[in-house]
């Protein structure tokens, strides 16, 4: 709306290598498997809030959890998150530059996110309070941990794509794969909000 | 040099100011909650409330300010999508915790 001029000549540009249509119906297809991984992490929550508090004897969500510690990784993936708009900004900008300067800080945040979840369950099954204690564990171990996998291959995928501009640069597949990446990254924000939210804020209380 | 923008997508329009507005209402709604159950003044209920709309509202702060969906034609098939999921999920988590409860209920 406020590149008028430029995404004109941009689609025009666009349309002599690829039907401008591929992209959006990429992008949708994208969004609709974005739609199914939503399902799976809503039997997930499902399965937390029906066994989030059968402690089986074993701690409780109040005696395991730091909050901010997790403020910490909140805030981590936060930051990342709006990195990673200023990638898409300089993406649209052509500056292949910053695009290479954000994908770097995005990923060392969500490193630093997986690092600090990775040393969580660390510390958890260190102490003996592994997944197999109780069912509280078991479904805490499942959500937060296909969460923390799906950001390890959101970190894959930023790595390659590091690659990807550093050696094709943003050519029109590139830039696609970008919008993809970052619809993705926005993603699992998203969702963790829905964890920080249930699991730990409500499992403190 | 004039690059390939994605424009038509439906998901790709942003600009600095609609980062950093998401990024700031973010802080606000995610810092919220925490001080309500850190401070921990407020009784069970309302602390609970206060998660769930913190929570959703941060929701839709990242659909439209990270995500771009709004109800613009570009974004409708996306929109469309999100809300049949939205069925979805609410028969998935809405039921599974009716059924189980109310078995827990019965069970006692």
């Amino acid at each position: 709306m406020m590149t008028t001029d430029a995404s004109t000549i941009g689609i025009a540009h666009y349309e002599e290598i690829e039907h401008p249509d591929t992209v959006a119906m990429q992008t949708l297809g994208f969004w609709l498997y974005l739609m199914s991984d939503l399902i799976i992490f809503a039997t997930l929550f499902a399965t937390f809030a029906v066994l989030g508090r059968n402690y089986a004897g074993g701690p409780t969500g109040k005696e395991l959890f730091e909050l901010p510690y997790v403020l910490v990784q909140t805030l981590l993936l936060l930051v990342s998150s709006v990195t990673y708009g200023l990638v898409m900004l300089a993406v649209h900008n052509g500056t292949r530059r910053w695009v290479l300067i954000g994908l770097a800080v995005t990923f060392l945040l969500g490193l630093g996110f997986v690092a600090m979840e990775i040393h969580e369950f660390h510390s958890l099954i260190a102490e003996g309070h592994g997944p197999n204690v109780s069912a509280f564990l078991s479904s805490y171990f499942t959500l937060v941990g296909t969460h923390g996998t799906h950001v390890t291959f959101g970190l894959i995928w930023m790595a390659v794509m590091i690659g990807q501009v550093a050696v094709k640069g943003l050519t029109s597949p590139v830039q696609s794969r970008l919008m993809r990446l970052s619809m993705f990254w926005h993603f699992l924000d998203l969702i963790w909000i829905g964890i920080f939210s249930i699991v730990y804020l409500m499992g403190v209380m | 040099m004039s690059q390939a923008t994605i424009d038509s997508t439906g998901a790709s329009r942003g600009s600095l100011k609609s980062y950093l507005t998401g990024f700031v209402l973010s802080l606000i709604l995610t810092a919220i909650p925490f001080a309500l159950v850190m401070s921990g003044t407020w009784s069970s209920s309302a602390i609970l409330a206060g998660i769930f709309s913190a929570g959703i509202v941060q929701i839709l702060v990242h659909l439209y300010y990270f995500l771009h969906l709004d109800t613009s034609s570009a974004a409708r098939w996306n929109v469309l999508a999100m809300i049949f999921t939205i069925l979805i999920m609410a028969l998935f988590v809405g039921g599974t915790i009716w059924i189980m409860y109310s078995l827990h209920y019965r069970m006692m």
